[in-house]
């Protein structure tokens, strides 16, 4: 019975994820086609990281892993930022 | 058996870390490829801007929302075993697996289309637009493609899956390789999630 009770409080929450992800991609659709310039990469790059992490979160049970995981991908997450920051420093300065 | 169960639960922590360490090694493997397109696009902004206009929305937002939903449908099967709904767990990954199937065809569509209208990697018609357009649908069909394969991998890793299950090797006990699965099916999600806006939204 407490197995159950569990079972469909999870069924609840991914259908949840699942409603805000699709909700989501409805945003960054209609977000890209107001032609916001430059900040439309932004906001679309902004909208992609916040449906990444639920994700993450809720499918990928980020949520509710160890804290040594948790470490593990923030570490890595900061590598990829100081490549693509590093990159851009010389980058944006030569083109 | 008693102990063979305990020495499995051990291993279990174990092989969901080995899983997420390969999963980041994935992560940088696409950063990488992200940066080639961001840095490329600081070059010939002017031809991206073009060229992504040529791509089908319509066809990217109705993958996205597959993809989405297949990631759905692959978490309620990790579910489903949990709580030792064997039938329902099948159903859902049977479910995730033609989710993978309609994105792969869709793609399929959308490269053809492409590929007819002469733009493909080393196309005359796309070599003469210039060096920019050449970039574009060269980091297009090398992103996609990747992921792509990303995609017809889980496919198959998930229809082992489905024979394991059911053969009752994947049971409420022992799911960890279907977590694994899942593991890998959610993340090729989370690289779509960045592919989707990078090439079909942004102008």
């Amino acid at each position: 019975m407490n197995n159950n009770a569990k079972s469909s409080g999870r069924t609840a929450i991914y259908i949840a994820t699942w409603i805000c992800l699709l909700a989501l991609t409805a945003l960054t659709v209609t977000v890209a086609g107001m032609n916001l310039g430059k900040y439309g990469a932004l906001t679309s790059v902004l909208i992609a990281s916040v449906k990444a992490s639920l994700i993450l979160l809720f499918f990928m049970h980020l949520k509710y892993e160890t804290l040594l995981l948790k470490a593990m991908l923030l570490g890595t997450i900061a590598t990829i930022a100081v490549i693509i920051g590093l990159t851009f420093f010389d980058v944006g300065i030569r083109y | 058996m008693k102990e063979g169960h305990n020495s499995h639960k051990h291993d279990f922590e174990g092989s969901k870390l080995g899983m997420w360490m390969f999963l980041f090694t994935e992560l940088l493997l696409f950063a990488g490829l992200f940066l080639l397109y961001s840095a490329f696009r600081s070059k010939y902004s002017q031809e991206f801007h073009s060229a992504s206009a040529e791509l089908d929305r319509m066809i990217g937002t109705v993958n996205t929302l597959v993809l989405l939903t297949s990631s759905l449908t692959m978490a309620l099967s990790i579910n489903a075993i949990k709580s030792g709904r064997k039938q329902a767990s099948l159903l859902f990954q049977c479910l995730t697996v033609s989710f993978g199937l309609v994105f792969l065809v869709n793609k399929y569509f959308e490269w053809g289309a492409k590929i007819n209208h002469g733009i493909y990697p080393n196309a005359p018609e796309l070599l003469q637009r210039g060096k920019g357009d050449t970039m574009y649908y060269g980091l297009y069909y090398l992103l996609t493609g990747i992921h792509g394969l990303h995609v017809f991998g889980g496919i198959i890793l998930i229809t082992i899956m489905m024979i394991l299950t059911l053969k009752n090797s994947i049971n409420r006990e022992d799911y960890v390789r279907l977590e694994n699965s899942g593991l890998y099916w959610h993340l090729v999600d989370v690289v779509w999630v960045y592919l989707f806006p990078v090439f079909y939204l942004i102008r």
